[in-house]
């Protein structure tokens, strides 16, 4: 276990924000904390960095007690939502900066700082200072910086949310690859659950300083342990009192056995998919279908359709 | 622990410079009381030098304030070239010393000096006289307004001036009900700072007044004449009065602070 | 073009004209013109002719009487007793200032909104107050037993009270307004707090505690009323430049006073020129 994270206790005044957590990190994984704004994720991982202290609990990191220790000492990577980037210091010396803490010699520094410019592909930018770069650019640079110095743990607090989309959906396939070629555990934080479940290999969702759920995203999409995951992973729509994904929707124009008759109210084309909104025993419902589905149905406002929820599809 | 000897070594260093020399002053005039007080502030020189003061300070505060506003308005609504070189002619008087000050208004205004020679056979004695001392607060005061204005009006933007001219307003009508309104804090932030630095000004006025007692003695010279001839209860009574209206000033800025104060 | 359609026929239209077409803009124009003439105009009788005619007044009898003037034993005692007095009072406040500016925005300690409020005090107090007030706490009657009258400390004391405000005004905002993020991405790589302090803090306050520093050694070899009382105004020991100048009015010796005020505005502008120039490279790197 790289990180074990036991009944940590938190609170901001009167404000408890972190409530009995406990969690554990595998080695060399890549682990989502997902969950809506203010739910404690960004607490949680800087209390894991040091840079916060639990009011009870403890933080294991690598087998060591890391609880009470400062965060210079922890040997842990952090990337800031917001890069953080030493605007009077060149890239080099940005990425240079842990390796010079440390005494390192100057060509190793030199050498080191030129293997890891190549990895996050800003080589030519050496020379440059962070202003001169773009956000995406800087946040590379913060990255380069921050494994620089060979962290166990390397966290990430949002790191793209100050990114445009495109960026960010670049930044992201960049973080999985680049967690491909260098294994260190990581921890990122986001409330974007597409950017959870596209990116790590272990999802923990925490919401008002509780964790709700860990496991892989496959588990925490189609399993989940309780509405409010299900809410926050994904669509879903009330039928018959319970919670079930849209596209886990069978829709046909004769009754079938276990289907249920609905009135159609809206067709909206979503480009690739379709969304049927209707009207099921008095209750607004939709179902997201594929074109090719929607276009065989032909359905229009008022026609009657027959659905049901696929078998053994999420629900709660 | 870091933190506790830089606080102790701030703290220390302000008690001796500032806190200490100030609670003094205090303490020395009212020593005996508030009577020996009010009594060094009503003989006839004191309250001549109060007159003195109050008229050359209104005179320089209102021409700075025209002047600051308007210098204002020039810098961020007009465009010219050398509008760098103006802003640092007005920031100019910052850096120069009070008895340079005086020295340079004697050589232009003095009796045998161009234009002082030319005022005279007017009738206008410029120094030695109340214009002169005006002439040297205002020297002295000049940048004040213009300052404090200034970054006001930048950050206002002209928009809301626009959108009054395309409804009809005449140029002094955009002025006096939109800009006017628009910079009141900072204006009434620059007219407290012009108005202190007039009642405190010292070396610009004791060489260009003469330091006639009863006649060209502002207060600040009160205090240093009354304490050269050993009176020196009316000199702290003074100097109190005077520190006085230094914390009132204070208290004002901070309330109209443009930055809302810290 | 149809007559009714244009009223305005010798107005030929403009693609970007206001309502009002090309008058607004030669009206602002003139605004422009008036309003520079007239700020000009008073600068000149208030601060510009003046000044050129104490510069003019120290060279009227041709540079060699210029320095003579500014050579002779007391002017030159005075000017050397000033600038070397307010080098130790910048480097002074360079420290403090920073100091104090640190404990004011990082610390928190009861009644530090009021502290905070009197670092402005200098400002506001009339020189002459001020010296009279170190007179009293740092003289002959001094209750904690410290006389510094008559001596070059107390010119020092009078100096640093009247810059106290100006390093930490300048130093506080940019202090506020530091990114904490980058001190905690510095510990977060093993940076201890004097490290971070040396290599990120201090690099990002530089330039205001440059400007700052500046700014104080300008008004300093200014200073006038609040060396006036504590120094006793010993020529070659305690007489500053000011002074001096003003004894030299006092004794009509008009082109001594010159000269003397002119080295100290050659000086002053120096100074703010480099400043100037310093914080323009500076700011061509952020």
């Amino acid at each position: 276990m790289a990180i074990e994270v036991r009944n940590v206790n938190k609170s901001f005044g009167r404000t408890p924000v972190l409530r009995d957590v406990s969690l554990d990190i595998a080695s060399g994984s890549l682990t989502a904390l997902l969950g809506p704004s203010g739910g404690g994720k960004s607490t949680l991982l800087r209390v894991i960095a040091g840079l916060e202290q639990p009011d009870t609990g403890t933080v294991v990191i690598s087998g060591v007690d890391a609880t009470r220790l400062a965060p210079q000492r922890r040997n842990v990577g952090f990337v800031f939502q917001h890069y953080a980037a030493f605007k009077h210091l060149t890239v080099f010396g940005n990425v240079a900066f842990g390796l010079q803490v440390r005494k390192r010699p100057k060509d190793e520094i030199r050498r080191r700082v030129g293997e890891l410019l190549e990895l996050v592909h800003l080589e030519q930018f050496a020379d440059r200072y962070p202003a001169q770069l773009s956000g995406g650019q800087r946040q590379r640079m913060a990255l380069a910086r921050a494994l620089a110095v060979e962290p166990q743990v390397l966290l990430l607090d949002e790191p793209f949310g100050a990114l445009d989309a495109q960026v960010r959906k670049e930044l992201r396939g960049w973080l999985r690859r680049l967690h491909d070629e260098v294994h260190v555990t990581t921890v990122f934080v986001t409330h974007d659950q597409e950017e959870a479940i596209e990116v790590a290999d272990t999802i923990a969702v925490l919401a008002d300083g509780v964790v709700e759920q860990v496991g892989s995203p496959h588990e925490v999409y189609d399993n989940p342990a309780n509405p409010f995951v299900m809410r926050f992973l994904g669509p879903v729509t009330r039928i018959d009192g319970h919670l079930v994904r849209p596209h886990d929707i069978e829709l046909s124009a004769s009754p079938q056995p276990g289907t249920t008759p609905a009135t159609v109210s809206r067709v909206v084309r979503l480009g690739f998919e379709v969304r049927v909104e209707m009207t099921v025993a008095g209750e607004d419902a939709f179902a997201q279908v594929t074109r090719g589905l929607a276009q065989r149905l032909d359905l229009k406002p008022g026609d009657t359709v027959h659905m049901r929820p696929t078998v053994g599809a999420a629900a709660h | 622990m870091a933190r506790y000897l830089l606080r102790c070594t701030a703290l220390v260093y302000l008690l001796l410079l500032l806190v200490l020399p100030v609670g003094l002053i205090g303490w020395r005039t009212f020593e005996h009381g508030l009577r020996p007080f009010v009594d060094s502030l009503t003989t006839p020189e004191a309250l001549h030098a109060f007159r003195v003061t109050i008229v050359v300070a209104l005179w320089a505060v209102a021409a700075n304030t025209v002047f600051g506003v308007g210098a204002a308005i020039l810098l961020v609504r007009h465009r010219f070239p050398g509008k760098r070189l103006l802003g640092a002619l007005i920031d100019l008087p910052l850096a120069v010393s009070p008895v340079v000050v005086g020295l340079a208004l004697i050589l232009l205004y003095g009796r045998f000096a161009p234009l002082g020679g030319f005022l005279e056979r007017l009738g206008v004695q410029v120094i030695f006289a109340t214009p002169g001392m005006v002439l040297a607060t205002v020297f002295v005061s000049l940048p004040l307004v213009v300052r404090a204005v200034a970054p006001v009006l930048e950050e206002m933007g002209d928009e809301q001036e626009q959108a009054a001219r395309t409804l009809g307003a005449s140029s002094w009508q955009t002025f006096r009900r939109i800009t006017i309104p628009g910079i009141r804090a900072a204006l009434g932030y620059g007219v407290v700072l012009c108005l202190a630095r007039a009642l405190g000004e010292y070396g610009a006025v004791a060489v260009v007044s003469g330091r006639l007692v009863g006649q060209t003695q502002t207060l600040t010279l009160f205090v240093e004449e009354r304490f050269q001839n050993f009176s020196e209860g009316d000199a702290f009574a003074a100097a109190t009065a005077l520190a006085l209206v230094a914390v009132v000033t204070l208290l004002l800025t901070k309330l109209l602070s443009p930055k809302g104060g810290t | 073009m149809a007559v009714t359609e244009t009223p305005t026929r010798e107005r030929a239209p403009e693609p970007q004209a206001p309502p009002a077409g090309r008058p607004a803009r030669a009206r602002h124009r003139a605004g422009t013109g008036l309003g520079l003439g007239t700020a000009m105009v008073y600068l000149s009788l208030v601060v510009l002719i003046p000044l050129a005619l104490v510069v003019w007044r120290s060279m009227e009898r041709g540079p060699a009487a210029f320095w003579q003037a500014v050579r002779t034993p007391d002017a030159w005692a005075a000017l050397q007793l000033t600038v070397l007095a307010s080098l130790a009072v910048a480097v002074i406040n360079l420290v403090m200032g920073t100091v104090i500016a640190w404990v004011l925005v990082r610390d928190r300690f009861p009644g530090k909104r009021l502290v905070d409020a009197l670092i402005d005090l200098p400002f506001a107090l009339p020189t002459i107050v001020a010296g009279l007030v170190l007179l009293a706490l740092y003289g002959p009657s001094s209750p904690l037993g410290v006389d510094l009258a008559y001596s070059r400390a107390g010119v020092v004391v009078a100096l640093l009270f009247v810059t106290l405000p100006f390093v930490v005004r300048t130093v506080q905002p940019v202090l506020l307004e530091l990114d904490r993020d980058m001190e905690q991405a510095a510990w977060s790589l093993g940076a201890g707090p004097w490290y971070t302090f040396r290599r990120i803090i201090l690099p990002n306050l530089l330039p205001a505690m440059v400007s700052g520093t500046a700014l104080a050694f300008t008004r300093s070899i200014a200073e006038f009323g609040s060396t006036v009382l504590i120094s006793g105004n010993l020529p070659f020991k305690t007489q500053v430049a000011a002074v001096h100048i003003f004894g030299q009015i006092e004794s009509d010796h008009q082109l001594g006073a010159a000269a003397v005020s002119t080295v100290l505005l050659v000086v002053a502008l120096l100074v703010l020129v480099t400043l100037d120039l310093v914080q323009r490279w500076g700011a061509r790197r952020g």
